[in-house]
């Protein structure tokens, strides 16, 4: 062929170029291989991938503090946390009346355990002001029954609300609310609401048509009440007597409208929101819960990471935790020290047997093979405590130590619930994982390399440790990634045997998932685990090479 | 039986026995002995104990009894590795974790050869078997041959005296086997090492060795240079064993003058070679090579006895044909004859009559 003709594409013998017919011929195959695995990818999908995600999401999500208090959220921007000045009066207006639709709905207590995550006290803050908001509306009602007896009815105020007969509804207020208390609930109000502020109204009085429009929502498609027999929120009373104060009700003519000038002549007190926060705790004018909450309330934060390595977030920026918190990154060290201590030994104790299980006639190594793998055959749960009894003071080592006199009597040896424990148990437990993936390298080694290696000139050790050994290195290599793996994220048997000082940042995580609830910390502390397996796996992989391992 | 005496033997096999299980022996009274220099070859069916042997002289596998003698010591309690015997394996087991140049560097390493003098000779060996250019690249990177000739440089690499090498072509295709089994033996030859060749590829035993040792369950049938295996086979065994041979089954009816007079099992009289046969009336196999069977009755000595044969099929092979005859009630009588201008191609169904030389029909035990 000449350079020219060799140059052009190859045709095939239709005349497209081959390299498209081969495509072709060969899209139909992966299709076909894909439908073949597709439900597996579902599978992986479903019960890997998406945990994995929601996990890495829920360490930076933080949209609660904005969730349940929008408003106090938007005004509480505005002001500058480092200055020594509380928070001026609007952010209080707006937390009273945030606070009041969360303690409703009961989810006040839920952003007093996230807040109280990053400063105690918080939780009850929060819990004892829900209780506390009704008093100042209570004052309020009584001041307005005074007036009228109709204001305690909820009919006279839905029909205030409401505006004239053929008044423009403010349907987008009606929006914005179902959404703030979506947002807050989780969970989308369903239904057709038969209620709709005038427009008239809400530019009137556009706190009360707010907090009014929260109420009739909550009330008639949430706890599915009829708004007019409903009695109102004592916010309301509160939130009227606020917008009375500045309101000019002097060209309104619509319901109750003399019932509204009458309120306003009546010399109402204009709500002072920062003494009534101040009456109900004081840490509310405590500038450093203010701080806090700024701090915490962006919808994604680096917090629960921050938390993850002992460090927080201050206004003047990142700081490590007091000393008495810090105590995960020396868990984070304690289980990758521990994790190590366990391969080591699990290499150690594993060589010999899988070599064994190799090098042995069939017939033994199959008795023996069935020894190895007899622990898979009893609980896991079952053979930790198995180690508990073993380990124990009083137990059947210890025992054993003093009646052969390598131990005094009153000397005996702690060997549970401490590093020890963990390191012992696991090591059992883990051994089948070490063993197997050796067991399974090193049987492909033809045994004649052994004699070639002494045929010429080595000796029984040498030829070990110059032939043997290197080709079993892969077997070492997937025995060590997989016990490693498995022993950093270990959790039952550190929970059992490990007492205080020998547990894993799993139980940490545990505890954070089942205890203090702090689910946000929990996935940052197992985002950070995943990372570092993945780092270690491509330092393996650069190191040793990840084709040197074999797991058979 | 030994063609050599023990005098100038370099490796000796004395009464030698093995057994693996203690019910059966794999290996039964074995006496050889193999002089320095000698290419020699165990040939032999498939579990007759070839590879046992060379395990005992190699050190893996211990005698059960006997004693095997290395230049006139007794090796039977030293360790495989301080025999310093080279040995390549039927894999070639080269270490596949190490470079070729490290392999071969292996054997003068744990020797605590200095590292100039270990470079040196790794750099002739690798040059000696023509892969000089190799010595970087791992086993798996190398073609069977390849490998072969690697394994061959290894074991040859720390100068041994004995190589014992294990069916070393088996697994390299015809023409490959071909070249190396010159490559070897050319190499034994030139370096006058002692060589024990373990294969059941006949060919290979009678194109390379000094002599060759058939083996047949656990014993040697026969140890001879490879024309006079061929042409005198001792016993039945090795005459079927080596080549391709036609066989017929007669009774012994007189000897005279070194020549039976064979009554075949059809009533047809033949002569032949008294092999081990002696008494008149003793059952007995006569043998006869396809080659030495003459279809031209001019040819043969006056009075020489001949036989009715039918011509079953004829194939043409390219330098010769190959020719199947009934003969005696025998389908399977199979003639080669030369592809000559003057040879006449016979057509199936014909009747023809064969005869042959007395001596080259060897009349053995039955
Ligand atoms: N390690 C062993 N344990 C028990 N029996 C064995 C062992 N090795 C070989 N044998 C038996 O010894 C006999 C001889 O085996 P050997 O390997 O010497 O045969 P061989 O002549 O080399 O055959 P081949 O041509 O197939 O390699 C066989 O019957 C075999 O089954
Ligand atoms: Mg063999």
């Amino acid at each position: 062929m000449s350079d020219t003709a060799s140059k052009a594409p190859v045709l095939a013998a239709d005349g497209t170029p081959l390299k498209r017919s081969l495509n072709r011929a060969l899209r139909v195959q992966k299709m076909r291989a894909l439908a073949l695995i597709a439900p597996l990818l579902l599978f992986v999908m479903l019960s890997f991938i998406m945990p994995i995600g929601d996990m890495l999401f829920r360490s930076v999500e933080n949209q609660i503090v904005e969730n349940t208090l929008p408003n106090a959220t938007q005004e509480l921007a505005k002001w500058d946390g480092s200055s020594e000045d509380l928070p001026p009066e609007p952010v209080f207006r707006a937390l009273y009346h945030d606070m009041f639709l969360a303690a409703e709905l009961k989810r006040h207590t839920r952003l007093g355990s996230r807040l109280n995550y990053e400063s105690t006290g918080m939780s009850s803050l929060f819990r004892q002001s829900g209780r506390k908001l009704d008093d100042a509306g209570k004052d309020y009602r009584k001041l307005f029954l005074v007036v009228d007896e109709a204001w305690g009815d909820g009919a006279t105020w839905q029909s205030v609300m409401g505006g004239a007969e053929g008044a423009t509804p403010d349907a987008a207020l009606v929006k914005a609310q179902k959404s703030q208390i979506y947002r807050l609930d989780g969970e989308a109000p369903r239904g057709q609401l038969d209620f709709a502020p005038s427009q008239d109204v809400s530019a009137l009085l556009p706190l009360t048509a707010r907090e009014y429009t929260a109420f009739a929502i909550v009330t008639s498609l949430i706890k599915k009440d009829d708004l007019a027999a409903t009695k109102p929120f004592e916010s309301l009373f509160v939130a009227l007597a606020d917008d009375l104060s500045t309101a000019d009700l002097s060209g309104y003519d619509g319901p109750g409208a003399d019932n509204l000038r009458a309120l306003q002549a009546s010399g109402l007190p204009t709500p002072n929101y920062t003494e009534i926060f101040g009456e109900m705790d004081k840490d509310w004018v405590n500038i450093e819960t203010w701080r806090t909450i700024q701090i915490h309330a962006e919808p994604y934060t680096s917090g629960y990471f921050l938390n993850a390595v002992d460090m927080q977030k201050t206004p003047t920026g990142v700081e490590m935790q007091p000393e008495d918190r810090q105590v995960l990154i020396t868990l984070f060290v304690r289980t990758m020290i521990m994790s190590l201590t366990i391969m080591f030994s699990c290499i150690l104790l594993g060589y010999p047997i899988a070599w064994l299980l190799a090098n042995l006639p069939m017939r033994q190594a199959n008795v023996l093979m069935i020894l190895v793998l007899l622990p898979f055959w009893t609980s896991l749960l079952v053979r930790t405590s198995a180690w508990k009894v073993m380990l124990q003071q009083q137990g059947v080592i210890n025992d054993v130590l003093v009646w052969i006199g390598l131990v005094a009597d009153d000397n005996r040896l702690i060997l549970i619930n401490n590093e020890t424990g963990t390191i012992i148990a696991m090591t059992h437990i883990l051994l089948p994982f070490m063993i197997l993936p050796m067991y399974s390298v090193m049987q492909t080694i033809n045994p004649t390399y052994l004699r070639a290696a002494k045929s010429l000139g080595a000796t029984n050790w040498t030829a070990f440790w110059r032939v043997y050994f290197p080709q079993s290195i892969p077997g070492i290599g997937a025995g060590s990634i997989l016990v490693f793996i498995l022993s950093i994220g270990y959790y039952i048997t550190p929970e059992i045997v490990g007492g205080t000082k020998g547990v894993f940042i799993s139980n940490r995580i545990a505890y954070h998932i089942s205890s203090s609830l702090n689910w946000g910390l929990a996935a940052a502390l197992g985002t950070i685990l995943l990372v570092a397996v993945l780092i270690l796996y491509w330092a393996y992989d650069k190191i040793v090479g990840i084709d040197n391992v074999k797991l058979g | 039986m030994a063609a050599s005496n023990s005098s100038d033997a370099f490796v000796e096999f004395e009464r030698v026995q093995k057994s693996y299980d203690g019910e059966t022996l794999v290996v039964k009274d074995l006496n050889l002995n193999i002089p320095k220099g000698e290419f020699l070859t165990m040939l032999g069916p498939s579990g007759s104990g070839k590879t046992t042997c060379l395990m005992m002289l190699a050190g893996f596998e211990t005698a059960t009894h006997g004693d095997i003698r290395l230049d006139g010591k007794s090796i039977n309690n030293i360790p495989p590795h301080k025999r310093g015997i080279g040995m390549v394996f039927q894999n070639y087991a080269l270490f596949p974790h190490m470079t070729i140049a490290e392999n071969l560097a292996f054997p003068l390493e744990v020797r605590k050869i200095d590292k100039s003098d270990r470079e040196a000779k790794v750099k002739r060996a690798l040059e000696m078997v023509e892969m000089g250019d190799f010595g970087g690249r791992r086993p798996s990177q190398l073609s069977g041959g390849q490998q072969q000739r690697v394994a061959l440089a290894r074991a040859l690499v720390f100068e041994p005296e004995l190589v014992l090498m294990d069916e070393p072509l088996g697994a390299l295709d015809k023409q490959l086997r071909e070249k190396m089994q010159f490559e070897i033996t050319d190499l034994a030859h030139n370096l006058g090492i002692t060589t024990v060749y373990v294969t059941h590829d006949q060919t290979e035993a009678l194109t390379m060795s000094d002599r060759v040792a058939v083996f047949d369950d656990g014993r040697i049938q026969q140890i001879a240079p490879p024309d006079q295996l061929y042409e005198e086979p001792e016993n039945s065994f090795v005459a079927q064993f080596i080549g391709e041979n036609n066989t017929m089954m007669g009774t012994i009816k007189e000897i005279k003058s070194g020549v039976a007079l064979v009554e075949l099992d059809g009533g047809e009289m033949i002569d032949a070679k008294p092999v081990n046969v002696s008494e008149v009336g003793a059952r007995t196999r006569v043998s006869i090579r396809p080659e030495r069977v003459e279809v031209d009755k001019s040819r043969l000595k006056p009075g020489a006895h001949t036989l009715k044969a039918e011509v079953l099929e004829f194939i043409y092979m390219g330098d010769i044909f190959r020719t199947r005859l009934r003969v005696a009630g025998n389908d399977e009588f199979i003639v080669k004859t030369r592809n000559a201008p003057d040879q006449r191609r016979m057509q199936p169904g014909e009747q023809i009559e064969i005869g042959w030389l007395p001596e080259d029909c060897r009349a053995l035990e039955a």
